[in-house]
């Protein structure tokens, strides 16, 4: 199905009562949760997977997709109004965003960056309906050999090369591999590290281990760690953007659109690289004028590119996602989850087993969007006020319902203890800058990447070489080397040359 | 990164740790029994790889730690506040009265004694407030969990008396 069908398809169920019902929920909540610090669109999603047994599928992942970009939004008010970015793509919107608020001028700042918001993620969107069918045509080539290369590059990208250290970040990755081996083995029934504890044998839970590492490991390093007293919320001021505002920040929402998009596509999933790179990029690219506001007074430039490029990248986290069931973000591998739990097997055959499911959902991504500008710059008031909320009641309140999530699955202690013990780990992998999304993502995808490595295997009757003997798995698997040891062998040869 | 020469020791116990994790996966891995069916990759190869590959990393990190470490270079570790026990042993006092008691008092009772104590932990002192919120939060919570999702969080003591014994 070609993209226009597939719209027209998608608008049709989206734009019933009930779907923009949920459309409209997900994208309050997104927003809500987005403004908070401390918790995120992956912890949310993970808490709400029980409605999976409730909810249709539809209906689901639309509320789903709302909290995904609704966080986005909600994201950019906190690192404006408090300096203290509420996720890890809206980090480089703090820096010149809260210097503007400082000096008054919030309310432009906070206008360009849910307009930006909705140029780049309906671009993002646009580029998700147009190049996602052309993914899958390619994608539905691809034997189980290609597969586990693929999350082979996948696995290298989101630990190695992302984050501060390959060491650290593998690390990471192993653990949450390890998680993912827990319980019987699907293939030969064998229980496998479960410690002879029989509730193990079904496995690890992923709503544990987000809400382990998401809620309470974020929790316990907070209250390790914290600075008493509240915190200074900047007064909004009024929602206005003038003439010069909005020239100075029409091309820095297309270029960070531009910028973001092939990012969050690209297995390096991830907002912190294409913010980064679209700040440095406006500050060279903005007038002379505009470049001293740079780190003093604050410019516009460096919130709506940075800002543009993180929601654009959000929606290029969803074409892997979609279209090879790769997740590259923590809240992809949680939403791939949900997949699962409805019996949906993720991968190229989505877009034509599930043609409905899919094109609603991406007519949602643009109804959402439009919820989300207009949710937004009227009700900036009311995300301010959420701000307000202490932080003894607010994460009081999160631990609660986070032992709410994991004891609702299961009704056991066993569970209980195992989401604190991770949430310990994880307070000391904050502690140690150990990075947590590899964790998920090594957790969800890892048990995938085995069964397309034993299914690899099995094909081509146990000769390990079909894995580069095929000429794409070959190339992938030569991408993820050179991902791993090409910034390292880069670094020695600049020392070299610096040396002589 | 190795700056310094001396080892860091936060550090050195992050690296043995890792050690520790990778040596307990690879005693599980050995305890696989063997797999009476026939398969290609059997199921004790990818646990051996991982437990190797943390085994190596493990490794890798002490090494990276008796030379000096790596909190030092990081500045939002380096400069983080100090650290404050009496915070974390609340939070760890919240989170044990919540094992405790989910079992045989309940979930609101557990819920609300763990919120008051969490609350404690970041420097609350208004206890009996966040005693009266800690119950409206957990009996709301409870109410949605239960009652319009259908998800059982726990019936205990306060919820009988409210919505009566479930059966």
């Amino acid at each position: 199905m070609g993209a226009l069908d597939g719209l027209a398809l998608g608008f049709g169920h989206a734009l019933t009562i009930p779907n923009l019902g949920w459309a409209l929920l997900g994208c309050f909540l997104g927003t809500a949760i987005g403004v908070l610090p401390g918790i995120g669109p992956a912890l949310t999603i993970a808490l709400l997977l029980p409605i999976t047994f409730t909810v249709s599928a539809t209906g689901a992942f639309i509320l789903f997709c709302g909290i995904f970009y609704g966080a986005m939004y909600g994201g950019s008010t906190t690192s404006i109004l408090l300096n203290t970015p509420g996720e890890s793509g809206s980090i480089i919107t703090a820096l010149e965003g809260a210097k503007m608020a400082r000096n008054g001028r919030a309310g432009p700042a906070l206008a360009t960056s849910a307009i930006g918001s909705f140029v780049a993620g309906t671009v993002g969107t646009l580029g998700l309906a147009f190049l996602g069918p052309v993914i899958v045509e390619y994608a539905l080539q691809l034997g189980p050999a290609e597969y586990f290369s693929l999350m082979v590059l996948c696995f290298v990208t989101v630990s190695a090369v992302l984050g501060g250290s390959a060491l650290r970040g593998l690390t990471s990755l192993g653990f949450g591999l390890l998680l993912g081996l827990v319980g019987i083995d699907l293939q030969t029934g064998q229980p496998r590290l479960t410690f002879g504890i029989p509730e193990l044998l079904d496995g690890v839970n992923v709503v544990l281990v987000a809400v382990a590492l998401f809620a309470v490991g974020e929790t316990l390093h907070l209250a390790w760690r914290h600075v008493e007293g509240p915190q200074e919320v900047r007064p909004v001021g009024k929602i206005m953007m003038s003439r010069s505002d909005l020239r100075r920040s029409f091309w820095p929402w297309l270029r960070g659109a531009g910028l973001g998009f092939p990012f969050g596509v690209l297995p390096a999933g991830g907002s912190e690289m294409p913010t980064m790179l679209s700040y440095y990029a406006e500050r060279k690219l903005a007038s002379p004028d505009a470049q001293r506001e740079f780190g003093t007074t604050g410019a516009i430039e460096g919130v709506a590119g940075p800002e543009a490029a993180n929601n654009a990248a959000a929606a290029g986290v969803l074409v892997p996602m979609l279209t090879l069931g790769l997740p590259t973000s923590a809240t992809a591998a949680i939403m791939l989850s949900a997949f699962q739990s409805y019996g949906i097997q993720p991968g190229p055959l989505l877009f034509t087993a599930q043609a409905e499911l899919v094109w609603t959902l991406i007519a949602s991504l643009f109804i959402a969007n439009v919820m989300l500008v207009v949710l937004n710059l009227p009700l900036v008031g009311l995300w301010a006020r959420i701000l307000k909320i202490p932080q003894p009641q607010l994460y009081a309140g999160i631990l609660v319902f986070a032992t709410i999530g994991t004891y609702g699955i299961s009704n056991s202690v066993v569970d209980l203890m195992l989401l604190y013990g991770i949430g310990i780990v994880a307070m000391f992998m904050r502690r140690f800058d150990f990075p947590v999304a590899p964790v998920v993502i090594g957790m969800i995808l890892g048990p995938m990447a085995e069964q397309a490595m034993r299914q690899a295997l099995t094909i081509s009757q146990g000769d390990w070489s079909t894995f580069v003997t095929r000429p794409v798995s070959l190339v992938i698997l030569l991408i993820a080397v050179a991902a791993l040891a090409g910034p390292r062998l880069y670094g020695a040869w600049v020392r070299r040359v610096a040396a002589t | 990164m190795s700056g310094g020469s001396r080892p860091d020791r936060a550090d050195l116990g992050a690296g043995l740790f890792v050690l520790g994790l990778g040596g307990l996966a690879m005693w599980q891995t050995l305890v696989i029994p063997a797999s009476p069916l026939y398969a290609q990759v059997g199921p004790t190869l990818v646990p051996a790889l991982v437990s190797a590959a943390l085994l190596v990393l493990g490794a890798l990190l002490t090494v990276s730690a008796l030379r000096g470490g790596w909190s030092a270079g990081i500045e939002e570790v380096a400069e983080a506040p100090p650290a404050i026990p009496r915070s974390l042993g609340l939070l760890l006092a919240g989170l044990l009265a919540n094992l405790v008691l989910i079992g045989p008092l309940g979930f609101t009772i557990a819920a609300s004694a763990q919120f008051v104590l969490v609350a404690a932990a970041f420097g609350s002192r208004a206890h009996l407030r966040n005693l009266g919120i800690a119950v409206v939060v957990s009996l709301g919570a409870y109410t949605l969990f239960v009652k319009a999702l259908g998800v059982n969080i726990g019936a205990g003591l306060v919820e009988g008396l409210i919505f009566g014994v479930p059966e």
